[in-house]
């Protein structure tokens, strides 16, 4: 658990962060979004202590965030930047074992975990682990990035626009593989973005920030149903609000009884690609199918529109 | 693709070629003294007879490597200094120190030392160091100032503490830039040592300066070349562990 109680930070004259307070469960996604200069970055520096708070405290597990030297903090909270920051001579292995090696576990143990990590982001760790990071694409680099930030099995994972510099494709598979790995590990993951379409469809809890202060924060649903302002309102997007509310769930929750014509559609889709097929292909309804292959039943156009309105 | 091949091969067989030739000049000028003979008066002697040119050549690089050193640990350290948030004050007295340093002719520093240290090596040294800190400080300084920001930004959140990101980021990070400041600085000094032995400091001057004196072309030619030869091959050599440095970070070299 992480708490954010009354945190400011000013430089001279200039408020960047402006008496934020919030409170992040455990093993949970919390994301923070606001356009450039929001103070979002400088939260998010706050809690590993990049940056030094001019008011406020910071608690990780109850314990203020300045009891050990800046340093040590930041060995156990990973740490995951756009553009990645690999460092550019050392080898992939090397780069994922940066924290490690500064926390001095053995040298069995250091593979072992590379090799892990390596292979759950579907890098062969013979083939990849001796390259150096400019042989590798921007996706395999991004994958490289997030490894080394979790390398020392932290609860705690700060990503700053991880995904930022990835292409549309890439992108959407880089946050799959992170929503799978949050999972798996448990790790509470609070991660920075301006881009709302990847806020609605990671985070358990949305920030919204505007100028410093903290404007809302609340569920995704909540955030598209009642913003609480007209910046909130804005960065939404009105046009945009049905089909992330549609985003938010899966097919398998809109299943109706019945049969229809055409190919199945998987029951893990979101809603809104549902929809998408649905609009496509121009059928009132289309089939839906579990993970195992069997039929669940259909999914409408009707039922999915209704979804789409306004919560009450 | 043989054609390729062939230009790939030729700077490397030339560079053997010429490592060879140099050996067996300073080992065995004898065998060159037709070559020379030409170039002599009134059957004066076509190859350096007051001393070994292999002597020579060796103390000649002993004095170069020795105040090379001293100037990249001197620079480098004082280029370390001034990019830490503490000594960032000292930035701008340390760049014009150096300027000084490089500023001064080396006969004048040569000029002033002598009566202070004694003729020979010494005031040679000195006037090498002081002329070969700026290339060093300068590139160190570039190196050190131009680090790319995120990856920086990864080591500090990484938690590295300051030393750590020093020497396992920072510094191997500039060190292409570094090795090119060194680079330079080496090849200055390889020329400017000859000037060393108008106060009796033993390098390749000392051929060259007997031939002035005595009106002997074959005496500076030889002076000449190998220091020349000595500048080429020492250059090459540094410019090819700088690229494979900096081609392993995946950096473009120009």
């Amino acid at each position: 658990m992480i708490e954010i109680e009354g945190i400011s930070k000013r430089y001279d004259a200039t408020t960047v962060v402006d008496d934020v307070s919030m409170v992040i469960e455990p093993r949970t996604i919390a994301v923070i979004v606001g356009t450039s200069g929001s103070g979002k970055t400088t939260l998010l520096r706050m809690i590993n202590r990049l940056v030094e708070p001019t008011a406020g405290v910071i608690r990780l597990d109850g314990a203020d965030n300045r009891s050990l030297p800046g340093y040590e903090l930041r060995r156990s909270i990973g740490y995951a930047i756009q553009g990645h920051g690999l460092f550019p001579h050392r080898t992939v292995a090397q780069n994922i074992a940066t924290v490690p090696v500064l926390l001095g576990w053995d040298a069995a143990r250091i593979k072992r975990r590379v090799d892990e990590l390596m292979t759950l982001y579907q890098l062969d760790p013979q083939a990849f682990g001796p390259r150096y990071p400019h042989e590798l694409s921007g996706g395999q680099q991004q994958r490289v990035g997030v490894a080394r930030a979790l390398a020392a099995e932290p609860n705690v994972l700060l990503m700053d626009e991880p995904f930022g510099a990835l292409d549309p494709i890439i992108r959407n598979k880089a946050q799959e593989d992170l929503l799978a790995i949050q999972k798996r590990f448990g790790t509470t993951i609070i991660l920075v973005t301006h881009d709302m379409e990847e806020a609605v469809h990671m985070g358990d809890k949305i920030a919204v920030m505007d100028a410093g202060k903290l404007v809302q924060y609340a569920r995704p649903a909540e955030i598209l149903a009642k913003p609480a302002s007209a910046f909130v309102e804005t960065l939404v997007g009105a046009s945009e609000k049905p089909f992330r509310l549609l985003s938010l769930g899966r097919v398998r929750d809109a299943v109706e009884t019945g049969a229809a014509e055409g190919e199945a559609i998987p029951a893990d889709t979101s809603q809104r690609d549902a929809l998408a097929e649905l609009l496509w292909s121009g059928r009132p309804a289309l089939p839906v199918t579990g993970a195992d292959g069997k039929p669940l039943g259909r999914v409408t156009v009707d039922g999915l529109v209704k979804r789409a309105a306004r919560p009450t | 693709m043989k054609e390729a091949g062939v230009k790939a091969w030729l700077p490397s067989l030339l560079r053997l070629a010429l490592v060879v030739l140099l050996i067996a000049f300073v080992t065995n000028p004898g065998w060159f003294e037709p070559l020379l003979k030409p170039l002599t008066e009134s059957n004066a002697p076509a190859i350096y007879n007051q001393g070994s040119l292999l002597t020579l050549t060796l103390l000649h690089l002993r004095t170069v490597l020795i105040a090379t050193v001293a100037a990249t640990i001197v620079a480098v350290a004082l280029a370390i200094l001034v990019t830490r948030p503490a000594g960032v004050e000292f930035l701008p007295l340390s760049r014009s120190l150096v300027n000084i340093g490089q500023t001064f002719p080396p006969v004048a520093v040569l000029a002033l030392a002598v009566p202070a240290v004694g003729f020979g090596e010494k005031p040679t040294l000195i006037a090498l160091f002081l002329y070969g800190l700026l290339p060093i400080f300068e590139n160190a300084l570039t190196g050190l100032t131009t680090l790319p920001a995120n990856v920086v930004e990864a080591a500090r959140g990484a938690g590295m503490t300051g030393w750590q990101r020093l020497v396992k980021v920072e510094l191997p990070l500039s060190a292409p830039i570094i090795l090119g400041g060194i680079r330079l600085s080496v090849v200055i000094s390889l020329a400017t040592a000859t000037i060393g032995s108008t106060v009796a400091a033993r390098t390749l001057g000392e051929v060259i300066i007997a031939g002035l004196l005595s009106n002997n072309l074959a005496f500076v030619l030889q002076g000449g070349l190998i220091v020349a030869a000595l500048a080429v091959l020492i250059y090459d050599g540094l410019s090819t562990i700088e690229r494979y440095t900096a081609r392993r970070m995946g950096q473009e070299t120009a």
